[in-house]
């Protein structure tokens, strides 16, 4: 359980520490919060020669928000979205409450959790739900992209050698709808990874029509996985029993699992379908008992 | 309510645990705490094939790592005739492996080095060259003749390790064939692992100087293992002082001496500096001794209103590479023969097959005694089984065939003599406590709803304490055990034992014995375990033997002092010895109560005024050789429900009774309980260690071998009624293992409940998510 032995630069600036990703690139790994990173060290399966510890970089701190859309900055812990308060985002603080353990959230970073991209990971899901997109920038220049864009395959991302992923944007709901948003994850026990894991999130207006839907899924592809075909369905119409299985089976089939000693393809892919059933059937009872108010 | 160890005649009482305030404050002293001047550290090369030869070993590169000291290979400790050691189970094993290797992570060859993290570059920079041979996963296969004989190092040109049989075969065969009603169950205990937090370790101090070895070392039974170590390295035992320090854990799994422990030994003996070994998590789950891993069928048989008439029980059990169970020597399958559980068998046979296949070795008693939970969870399962076939109640199948406290001693068809127990007493309790019918009822109404909800019982009966020297020894050296008193001036004491405690709280519990017997509180006893230089030969803390035979060393070693405290007592009340009487917690005349002194009083004149020619001091040692083994037993009820879209099983509640005998101290009863059944619940839903094809183990760590957190475990319920053991000293059955042999069929039987009326009669555990749901999904149940 000791790392092979590494070099290590703690970088006190944003351009200090793109010096280092730029003159390191495939060698060096970014250490934030190190949830992933230094266990897969201490067991081997990881070996970079360069660390470069971006933790006391005070730019990459901080969550804000602008209208509805929120900013996290690329240090911006576990913990700070499960304490947060944003009603307008609800399946924020629901997701980030599952995430491993206390101890894992208090130093874990949202950035961390994509720039890793473990398919079962749950920020992924989440995110992709939320159409949030992704700030990277170089030591020349800085580039924004959709989550879609930006998970590549298993444990690979957008991300080039010499970039470090900066800002996450989450973009503002709808206006003057009822939100709604639900993270499923099912875990064989507790800190466990998805063994599959359901984002849904749904803003309804005071007809009970959906005017934007997101649903994200973990654990079950190569990367965490946006199932647009169950949300168009949903767009423009009332969450009706019958439209919400419908959407179900849609994302359900969306989905592309392996079969593991956590569940065969098979049971993964229904499980798709019972939590996106449970979440929107969870929305459409929440939006039912609020009354939204037009300005 | 917790009461303060100053309490007079504290038998019985809650008192608080003398141990936790050292242990909650992070001032235990455990192996991997001990540092000593000049220390090394080891590291082990591992095989990452399951089944290879070794076409050779580089260590060149190895060697050129800074801080590396010394590595050695099998080939080096054949040249000190080291290669193999013996097993406790009496198979032997390799230390380092000689030629091939038999399991994946197996040990081939040791590093030392003067930092741990230059050991580990070190083991990494070992080349092995491997050519990779069939590999036997499956036990089955392992018998038939295209299986490959992995051990060519015995005579015997097979996998078959042994068989073992217990019982008539012909008259249990004759009476099922009369049995009117017959039921047949294949039942699997998977593989598992009894992962302790504190994983293995040890620090082995060779002076050269003096000869003496001194061997700091995680275990469980610090005596066996002096022996052990004395045979196989030559060294002489009066030169080896063995010291447990705090243990975190055991279940079983420190009961063996491993490779590590040799191989340190080894090398502090080479070179003449203490060398410390501490494994990772996954070199204690992958490597140390699993348990269970049996693939048994049972068989019985009936009359139509459900009088049990014959029980015959088959069984592989796949003990790995090497034999590396820790078994009385006489018994192979360990007191698997207690399969006849509560029930009153006319008739029974049962036999066991040891299998070697490419996997760990093993298995240990994991927090049970000896393959008592295999055989209590194959018997409780087949009697839902035989409920279900008969339309019976599983309660009432119970109550119709328990055996009745005038029974006792009841001698059992395999050979046990149970001491007592008043099962129908127990099991009532349970249902009181749970309102059994109330559930039922409850239970009916929830099916009209569609919902899936079970209940499941288990009335099992264990059997701990071993054991009787005539019929137990571990490599000869009968199973007694021990207690070493000492009572200084002022009426303090200090008591050892040849057992060693890893959490069940022996300092408090045999200070309240002891302080019992001498009319002390539990605080004027110091309860000391774990040195073999100063506590007397005993066996060892595992199957749930301490109190059975540790804690009657302990009385009666108590009462051998109070046997010298009464002459004392009668010279300072100037009486007769025969006219003083004891009441518990003083000596007075009789008939005259007033005229009264204390074992304080007695102690100050044991080392100051004694009768004439009395030998002074006061202290006694005794070695307790129980007459039999006890019978705890208990019935448990779960309460379960399914949910039909995930698969994921929700216990609702959870009642155990218990029954123990006379119970030292209750909150350590309950905590034991709770420890155990959390264990029970584990093993019913999530652990197991499996392996695929090719013999890699694929549950190496905790995110894939999955230990119950204070999240999933249900809330335990418990209750007691209290039997006395008529031939141990206080009557006291010990209780540590109870929950975890008795719940895994509570737990199964629950969700077999709850699926039953679907047809569906047996479920495997771990009963994980996945496998239920694909129950509910083939019997369209699934939502």
């Amino acid at each position: 359980m000791f790392p092979e032995a590494f070099a290590y630069y703690a970088a006190h600036t944003l351009d200090e520490a793109l010096d280092y990703v730029d003159q390191y690139g495939y060698d060096a790994k970014i250490l934030a919060g190190g949830q992933s990173l230094l266990p897969l060290m201490k067991l081997r399966l990881a070996a970079p020669a360069v660390l470069i510890d971006i933790n006391a970089v005070a730019e990459l701190t901080g969550v804000t928000e602008t209208d509805g859309q929120l900013h996290l900055g690329a240090l911006t812990r576990h913990s700070t979205m499960e304490f947060g308060c944003w009603p307008q985002h609800p399946l924020v603080a629901e997701a980030a409450q599952q995430i491993a353990d206390p101890i894992v959230r208090n130093r874990g970073t949202v950035a961390g959790s994509l720039a890793h991209a473990d398919p079962a990971a749950d920020w992924g899901a989440v995110l992709l739900a939320l159409n949030a997109r992704v700030e990277v920038r170089d030591k020349h220049q800085s580039r924004a992209m959709p989550m879609r864009e930006f998970f590549i395959d298993t444990f690979t991302t957008a991300l080039q050698p010499t970039e470090i992923i900066t800002r996450v944007e989450i973009p503002a709901p709808p206006a003057f709808g009822y939100v709604g948003g639900h993270y499923y994850k099912l875990e064989r026990k507790v800190g466990d990874f998805a063994v599959v894991g359901v984002a849904v999130t749904a803003t309804l207006d005071q007809g009970g029509r959906v005017l934007s839907a997101g649903i994200g899924l973990s654990a079950v592809g190569t990367t965490s996985l946006k199932a647009t075909g169950a949300e168009e369905i949903l767009v423009g119409q009332r969450l009706t029993p019958e439209l919400i299985s419908e959407a179900a089976q849609v994302a359900a089939s969306e989905s592309s699992p392996f079969g593991d000693r956590r569940g065969s393809e098979e049971y993964k892919r229904a499980m798709v379908q019972v939590f996106v059933e449970r979440g929107l059937l969870a929305i459409a009872e929440g939006g039912s008992r609020v009354t939204v108010h037009s300005a | 309510m917790a009461l303060e160890a100053t309490e007079k005649s504290p038998l019985g009482k809650a008192i608080k645990r003398k141990e936790d305030p050292r242990l909650i404050r992070g001032q235990g002293r455990y192996l991997d705490d001990i540092v000593l001047p000049r220390m090394l550290y080891m590291a082990l090369v591992r095989s990452p094939y399951a089944h290879a030869r070794i076409k050779s070993i580089r260590l060149d590169e190895a060697r050129r790592v800074p801080g590396v000291k010394a590595i050695i290979t099998g080939e080096d400790l054949a040249a000190a005739n080291l290669a193999w050691m013996p097993t406790l189970a009496g198979d032997k094993q390799m230390v380092l492996a000689a030629g091939k290797v038999l399991f994946q992570y197996q040990e081939v060859a040791a590093v030392v080095a003067e930092t741990r993290a230059a050991a580990e570059d070190g083991a990494q920079c070992v080349e092995v060259d491997y050519e990779p041979l069939q590999v036997v996963v499956d036990p089955f296969f392992a018998l038939s003749s295209e299986a490959p004989v992995l051990r060519e190092d015995r005579e015997q040109k097979d996998n078959h390790i042994w068989h073992w049989a217990v019982g008539d075969q012909g008259a249990a065969d004759e009476a099922l064939a009369k049995s009117p009603v017959r039921v047949k169950e294949k039942i699997r205990m998977p593989r598992v692992h009894p992962a302790p937090i504190e994983p293995c370790g040890c620090v082995a101090d060779y002076q050269k100087s003096t000869g003496k070895l001194t061997w700091y070392v995680t275990s469980q039974a610090p005596h066996a293992h002096r022996t052990v170590l004395s045979l196989v390295s030559g060294l002489p035992e009066h030169l080896i002082h063995v010291i447990s320090p705090d243990v975190g854990g055991g279940f079983g799994n420190k009961v063996p001496v491993y490779p590590g422990y040799v191989c340190a030994v080894v090398l502090s003996l080479q070179l003449g500096r203490p060398v410390k070994w501490v494994e990772s998590r996954s070199e204690n789950i992958a490597t140390t001794n699993f348990a269970r891993d049996y693939h048994m069928t049972a068989e019985i048989g009936a009359t139509e209103e459900g009088i049990v008439t014959a029980l015959k029980v088959s069984t592989v059990a796949d003990h790995g590479a090497f034999d590396a169970a820790a078994d009385p020597t006489r018994f192979p399958a360990g007191l698997f023969s207690i399969v006849t559980g509560s029930y009153r068998f006319p008739q029974a046979f049962a036999e066991v097959d040891g299998v070697y296949t490419n996997k760990a070795p093993g298995g240990v008693a994991y927090r049970c005694s000896f393959r008592v939970t295999e055989a209590s969870f194959l018997i409780e399962r087949t009697m839902q089984s035989l409920a279900l076939k008969l339309g019976l109640d599983p309660v009432e199948l119970r109550r119709r065939n328990f055996i009745r406290p005038e029974e006792f001693p009841y001698n059992s068809p395999l050979g046990w003599t149970y001491d007592s127990g008043q099962y129908e007493k127990t099991l009532q309790k349970a249902m009181s406590l749970i309102d059994y019918d109330g559930l039922r009822a409850e239970q009916a109404q929830r099916r009209e709803r569609g919902e899936l909800v079970g209940i499941g019982v288990s009335t099992f009966t264990e059997i701990v304490g071993a054991g009787p020297s005539n019929t137990f020894d571990i490599l000869g050296i009968k199973m007694f055990d021990s207690c070493e008193i000492r009572i200084h001036p002022t009426g303090k004491a200090i008591a050892r034992l040849g057992t060693r405690h890893q959490g069940q709280g022996h300092e408090t519990t045999f200070a309240q014995l002891i302080a019992h017997e001498l009319g002390l509180s539990a605080a004027d006893i110091l309860v000391e375990e774990g040195d073999t230089d100063t506590a007397p030969y005993g066996l060892g803390t595992y199957a749930s033997r301490s109190t059975p035979t540790a804690g009657g060393a302990a009385a009666l070693a108590a009462r051998r002092i109070r046997q010298k405290a009464q002459k004392i007592a009668a010279h300072l009340l100037e009486i007769s010895p025969d006219d003083t009487e004891w009441d518990g917690i003083h000596f007075h005349a009789k008939g005259l109560e007033s005229r009264q002194v204390s074992m304080v009083d007695v102690a100050l004149a044991a080392y100051t005024n004694l009768p004439e020619g009395m030998e002074p001091g006061l202290e006694a040692t005794f070695y307790y050789d129980p007459p039999n083994l006890t019978f705890p037993n208990g019935a448990y009820i779960a309460v379960v429900s399914i949910d039909r879209g995930t698969g994921q099983v929700k216990v609702e509640r959870f009642v155990a009774v218990d029954d123990c005998g006379t119970v030292i101290n209750p909150m350590v009863v309950e905590g034991q309980v709770h420890g155990g059944l959390t264990e029970g619940f584990g093993i019913a839903f999530m652990q197991e260690i499996a392996f695929d094809e090719d013999g890699n183990c694929l549950a190496p760590n905790f995110m894939e071998y999955l230990v119950p957190t204070a999240v999933e475990t249900p809330n335990w319920e418990t209750g007691r009624t209290e039997t006395p053991s008529p031939h141990h000293p206080i009557g006291a059955k010990g209780v540590g293992e109870s929950p975890n042999v008795g719940s895994p069929a509570a737990f199964v039987n629950a969700v077999v409940d709850a699926l039953s009326p679907h047809g569906v009669t047996n479920v495997e555990i771990p009963m994980f998510p996945w496998k239920i749901w694909e129950i509910l999904s083939q019997h369209h149940l699934a939502r």
